[in-house]
Parts: C-alpha cells; sequence; structure tokens
C-alpha cells in the first residue's frame, strides 16, 4: 500500500519537473533530490562567504579611496549572496548552525578558486574579470532551477553580479594601459588565475558523477564541460581587447566547432586543492572558525538582550 | 558554535510607496529591530525598497500544498465570475 502512495508522489513530482513547475518547500521530493539541493546549495553559500577573505585582503590597501569604496560594496555584495543562498538551503530543513559547522570543520566543500593567494592588486581585477566572469556563467542558468528558492536567490544574485565583473574588468583595463610594470603585473596575475579559473566548472563530464542525475532534474541545465567552453569562448576576446597573452599554447581558434580548443587542464592540481591541500586552504577555514569564535559572544548577547526584553514586556502587558 | 541559533525571519518590502509589500527572502536575527535592520543590509543594497516588514518565519501559517487540487477547487468551475463569460452586443459602449 505504502509503495503505491510514494510512487504516485513521484510521479506528481516528476510530471512538474518535465512541464517546467517549480519545486516549493512543502513539495514532496525525492530525498536524493533535497539531499542535492543541500549540498550544493549550501556549497554555494559557503563559496560567497570564503570568497570574501581573498578580496578583503585587499580592502586596506586599494589604490584609491574610489577603488576601495567600490570593493567594500563588492565584498558586501558576496556576503549577501551567502546569506540569499544560507536562507535557500534552509528552507529544505537543514540549519544556519548545521551548514557553518560542516564549512568550519571542514566536512563542506566550497570552490577551489579561493584557496588561491591573492598577491597583487591586479588579482583584484583579475577575480572580478575571470572568477566572477565565470560565476555568471555558471549562474545564469541556476535561475531556471528547478527548486524556487534557489531559482529565486540566484536571480537576484546574477542581478548583482555584473557589476562585479566589470568593476574588474576596468581595473585591468586601467592597468593595460598603465605603465610598463602596470602591464605586467596585469599579465601575471591572468597567468595565476586563468587555468584556476577554468576548473571552477567542475571536472570534466565523463568524471562529474552528479551532472546526470542533476540535469534530469533541471538542477542543471548544462554540463561543466559545456559551461567550460563557452567561458573560454566568451573570453579569449576579452582578453585579446586587454592586450593580454592568455596563458595557454594550445589555445586555437576551432572553425568547424565554431569555438576554441584549448589545452589539457591539470587535473592533479584541481583535486590536490578540493582535497584540501591548496596554498590558502588552512588559511581560509582559520580565517572563518576565528570570526566564528571571536564573534560567539556577540551572539550570545544580542540572544539575552532580546530574551531578557521579551519577558520584560510579557511582565508589563 | 552558538548555543542558540538566532530565529529566521521572512522579509516582506514595498519597492515603492503605493505599491504592496512583497515577500522577499529571510534573514536571521535576535530580534525584530535587527531582522529590520538586517533585511535592510541584505535586501536593500540597491534601493530596492521603501518600507520594510519583518515577521518570525514561525508565526507563518501555510496551506499544504498536497491538498491544493481539492483546496482550490471550488474556484475551478465558476467561469461565470469573469466578465469575458457573459456576451455583449457589439453596439453596447463602454461595459
Amino acid at each position: 500500500m505504502e509503495t503505491i502512495v510514494e510512487k504516485s508522489l513521484e510521479d506528481i513530482f516528476e510530471e512538474k519537473i518535465a512541464s517546467e513547475i517549480r519545486i516549493e518547500p512543502k513539495d514532496w521530493m525525492p530525498e536524493k533530490y533535497r539531499k542535492t539541493l543541500v549540498r550544493q546549495i549550501s556549497q554555494h553559500a559557503h563559496s560567497e562567504i570564503v570568497g570574501m577573505l581573498p578580496e578583503g585582503n585587499w580592502i586596506t590597501r586599494a589604490p584609491s579611496l574610489k577603488r576601495k569604496a567600490i570593493l567594500l560594496a563588492k565584498v558586501q555584495d558576496e556576503a549577501g549572496h551567502g546569506l540569499y543562498l544560507y536562507s535557500a538551503a534552509e528552507t529544505l530543513g537543514t540549519s544556519r548552525d548545521q551548514m557553518f559547522e560542516d564549512l568550519l570543520s571542514g566536512k563542506a566543500k566550497y570552490s577551489s578558486i579561493f584557496n588561491y593567494p591573492t598577491l597583487s592588486w591586479a588579482d583584484v581585477g583579475a577575480i572580478g574579470w575571470l572568477v566572477d566572469g565565470a560565476a555568471i556563467m555558471n549562474q545564469v542558468p541556476l535561475c531556471r532551477t528547478s527548486y524556487g528558492p534557489y531559482a529565486r536567490a540566484m536571480v537576484r544574485v546574477c542581478k548583482e553580479e555584473s557589476f562585479h565583473q566589470r568593476q574588474g574588468f576596468e581595473i585591468m583595463m586601467t592597468l593595460c594601459n598603465g605603465s610598463e610594470e602596470q602591464k605586467e603585473m596585469a599579465q601575471e596575475a591572468f597567468n595565476r588565475w586563468w587555468w584556476p579559473t577554468l576548473m571552477m566548472f567542475g571536472p570534466k563530464d565523463e568524471e562529474s558523477p552528479n551532472t546526470e542525475q542533476s540535469m534530469r532534474w533541471k538542477i542543471k541545465r548544462f554540463t561543466n564541460d559545456e559551461l567550460r567552453q563557452r567561458f573560454v569562448d566568451m573570453m579569449v576576446p576579452q582578453a585579446e581587447f586587454l592586450g593580454l597573452t592568455v596563458p595557454d599554447k594550445d589555445l586555437k581558434w576551432n572553425e568547424a566547432k565554431g569555438g576554441y580548443d584549448f589545452g589539457a587542464i591539470d587535473w592533479n592540481e584541481f583535486w590536490n586543492v578540493v582535497k584540501g591541500n591548496g596554498p590558502c586552504n588552512k588559511d581560509r577555514l582559520k580565517a572563518r572558525n576565528k570570526a566564528q569564535e571571536e564573534g560567539a559572544w556577540v551572539r550570545e548577547a544580542a540572544m539575552a538582550y532580546a530574551e531578557k526584553a521579551a519577558t520584560r514586556e510579557k511582565k508589563s502587558a | 558554535m552558538n548555543k542558540k541559533e538566532w530565529p529566521l525571519w521572512e522579509v516582506f518590502i514595498r519597492s515603492k510607496q503605493g505599491l504592496d509589500h512583497k515577500h522577499v527572502g529571510s534573514i536571521h536575527a535576535a530580534d525584530a529591530e535587527m531582522a529590520i535592520l538586517n533585511a535592510r543590509d541584505v535586501y536593500t543594497r540597491r534601493m530596492e525598497g521603501v518600507s520594510i516588514w519583518v515577521v518570525e518565519s514561525s508565526h507563518i501559517h501555510a496551506s499544504n500544498p498536497e491538498e491544493a487540487g481539492s483546496f482550490f477547487d471550488p474556484a475551478n468551475d465558476k467561469v461565470y465570475r469573469h466578465p469575458t463569460f457573459y456576451v455583449v452586443p457589439a453596439e453596447i459602449k463602454n461595459m
């Protein structure tokens, strides 16, 4: 008897997915769909939060007041994006504390791109232009993802993301039009960020175990390799405009496919960083743990104050 | 890890004077005052609002999506509630 009921709920779910009807928090959904989403959305949220660290590194050293104000606004946006996403994940039944715990203990992952250091001011430009450019490529299709709260959070994120990419491009353009040293600085940052950015799209399709199911559930709309190819095709002309050389000797226009062929990605590096051995993995987790520990008394005091105020109000009523 | 998580609040924003408040998302805060401040910082960084409502999520009651079919069924067969149900001769103006 039970299996019959279960099946019909699953049928309703599959019908909704097939006819592009969004799944909402209280709707029945397969446990694996829920788990996949909690994993993906919380990883996405963690990436926004950890992503504040490499850029935050340059707030106090931005070259002008204007750049500093812009960078502050951008980093604040990343915090906001993290919060939109955490609350989307919470609608699936996980808690904010649980997600924080998983991040801080190293159990949960975040985008491995944020485990690379920001060595010069040009890195802030390269992150905005490349990393946020790749993020947009990933995120625009997610505005149509099958889970309603995730899709709505992504619409909000995407609206704000294009400022991030443009400010990064503008930093790169300013450097590229500057002195020889400044142009070199831009090229050097580009060299370091190009390959890790291509890795942001995730493992090759044949090595991405979750892709097939996620595509079927319309959580993902394009595969990792499809998005990576689009990104390369979009970025190469922009690099040419800036007068920067893509650090890939195998990069070549392929007339037949109407896109660029590009060199092999060093997947050993990718997996190594994912496993926690990137240049900054330890620093990032340490910084997050420190912030969490040092902020604990503020969170507790605010809660105690709110509880006390509520009791007082009750008494006087 | 803090012992007690701040409660969750649902955030509603009036984007322009004269329009309804609309649900935009949620936020954690210790009390209503902090919820409004946090909502301002998270949901109106680009002048998206002129007024904010917050309500603790635990105070929201919702209809059951699994019963949506039967629950909204009474409205389903009453086409006569729509003006287009009625035939009005072409020569009748202003109706």
